[in-house]
């Protein structure tokens, strides 16, 4: 755990696993705002990591920098060892293709069927045959527990559970390294937002990924994190397990564990 | 204690000031809406000839904005025709040259109105569509989702809907020329009683092949602003539905000003 006044937490223990996302001293300021101001992080292959906070804490701006949707002002970020930072657009191509992303509201294409998004990837990365394509987009689709029936629904005839698991088999459809989830119990009920951390879980024991979730909600947290980072103001205040995290004297992550703790 | 009341000259100074203002305010959107309009363009010029070439996104785009207009500009481009012969031959009649409405209609359809109309049907056919598609796609993170996998929106989204609009709107023009004239030549040969020889020889007396490129060469460069206007406005909308409805508005408006000042613009250098 981190002393109260230093900019950013240290990094928790990674264990023997080596890591697959390290983000080292990272700075980013929109105009005269700081959002991130010195973020370290390293997040072990194979592990599930929340990043936890309030809103306009900078975590959705930390989750682009891991994508390489956005180039920070300063500082590192280390994917399987390669720092995405200097990279060209062309080379920010090849690191995505190892990434999945799970949007807050699926970010299904709506003109498409199930079927047709979730082959999306395959269909512009790969040159599988029709046949080849059809068996993956299955296997994908009864990981996630949808039935075969979906494929040939559009997205607005689903439900916000269903659209969410379409998005996560989409997102895993090439055997991504990393799984970015952004929110995804946002706006959910209390079922669906234990269907989507069962979700999460399946796809890091099935598939051996390595999870980032991006949230707010501290139940589903706990549920999925093996170490939790709580982001306050732009800067780690606390990174850790989730017991670890329970048991943080900062103010910041107190009052925030306390509108959920305090009420259980 | 007294209260002080804004003399009527600072009251006037105030309205003023806020016209100027106002104006000064609405001059910086339309400059950084072209700034933006002219970088998309070269972006979406530097994507087009990169691989990979998605060719069934050009030609679903190329149906949607050109076959899919068909009906409409030709039942657009006959009545055109047909009011244009009508009121010329009333004109034309007052000195006896109704046998001047053939080679009238054909200049004028040919120089200007075709690619105009053909270029203002596609707008509010097919760029009302892009803008609001793309505007949603925007909204509801679809555009993103491309990004992160690995797939250049770009290129996959603009680059397909911005050639179709240079390509079709031409095509279009040149559907529009032909069924304005077949709608003039009914009119005048079979409601007006002009003969179909003087029609049709007075017609090709006065016309050129280049007065055909000229409209042709319109209705690209139409058909390119339209498509990067509605492209732009879509692709950059935010703040939910409501900013969609208000970037669609702004795009119809821009396009069907755009269309009618560089038809002045490029008439004015071609002649």
């Amino acid at each position: 755990m981190g002393p109260p006044d230093s900019p950013s937490a240290p990094p928790a223990s990674t264990g023997s696993k080596k890591p697959m996302i390290d983000i080292v001293d990272l700075h980013k300021t929109f105009g005269s705002t700081k959002v991130l101001t010195g973020i370290n992080l390293t997040v072990p292959a194979g592990s599930t990591c929340v990043i936890l906070g309030g809103s306009g804490s900078g975590k959705t701006v930390l989750m682009k920098h891991m994508i390489g949707l956005l180039k920070p002002d300063s500082g590192k970020v280390i994917i399987d060892g390669e720092d995405i930072v200097p990279m060209s657009v062309q080379g920010l191509q090849q690191v995505r293709r190892s990434f999945g992303m799970v949007f807050q509201a699926a970010a299904l294409f709506d003109s498409m069927t199930v079927f047709e998004n979730v082959a999306f990837p395959l269909r512009q990365h790969t040159s599988l045959p029709e046949d080849a394509i059809r068996e993956k987009v299955r296997k994908r689709l009864e990981l996630m527990s949808l039935k075969p029936e979906v494929e040939n629904r559009f997205p607005a005839d689903l439900s916000g559970g269903m659209r969410k698991r379409v998005g996560l088999a989409r997102a895993v459809v090439l055997d991504p390294k990393v799984v970015l989830y952004d929110e995804p119990t946002t706006g959910l009920d209390p079922i669906t937002t234990d269907s989507v951390d069962e979700m999460i879980l399946t796809a890091q024991k099935e598939l051996g990924v390595t999870s980032v979730v991006i949230s707010h909600d501290i139940a589903s947290a706990f549920n999925v994190a093996d170490q939790i980072a709580f982001l306050s103001k732009g800067v780690i205040v606390e990174n850790g397990s989730p017991e670890q995290l329970r048991e943080s004297t900062q103010p910041a992550v107190q009052v925030f564990l306390q509108t959920w703790f305090g009420k259980n | 204690m007294t209260t002080e009341t804004p003399s009527k000259p600072n009251r006037l100074t105030g309205a003023f000031v806020q016209s100027v203002e106002g104006f000064g305010r609405g001059l910086i959107d339309v400059i950084a809406t072209i700034g933006g309009v002219v970088a998309m363009g070269l972006d979406i010029f530097r994507w087009s000839v990169r691989r990979p070439f998605r060719l069934n996104n050009l030609f679903t785009q190329l149906d949607f904005v050109g076959v899919g207009s068909i009906f409409i500009v030709g039942l657009t481009g006959s009545f055109t025709g047909m009011v244009f012969a009508l009121q010329t031959s009333t004109a034309f009649a007052l000195f006896d040259a109704e046998s001047l409405v053939g080679p009238t209609v054909a200049l004028t359809l040919t120089r200007e109105l075709s690619a105009v109309f053909a270029a203002l049907m596609v707008t509010m056919r097919a760029g009302s569509a892009m803008c609001t598609e793309l505007g949603t796609m925007r909204v509801s993170e679809q555009v993103d989702a491309l990004e992160t996998m690995a797939v250049n929106p770009v290129q996959y989204l603009l680059v397909p809907r911005v050639l179709a609009g240079l390509f079709m709107v031409p095509a279009l023009t040149m559907l529009f020329n032909t069924t304005g004239m077949t709608g003039a030549y009914i009119v005048a040969v079979f409601g007006l009683g002009i003969s179909p020889g003087t029609f049709l020889s007075r017609t090709q007396q006065w016309m050129a092949p280049s007065d055909v490129y000229e409209g042709l060469i319109k209705g690209a460069i139409f058909g390119l602003a339209v498509a990067l206007i509605c492209c732009f406005k879509g692709y950059n909308a935010s703040g939910g539905a409501k900013g969609v409805g208000q970037a669609t508005t702004e795009a119809m408006v821009a396009s069907a000003l755009s269309i009618f000042i560089l038809d002045f613009i490029v008439g004015m250098m071609m002649h």
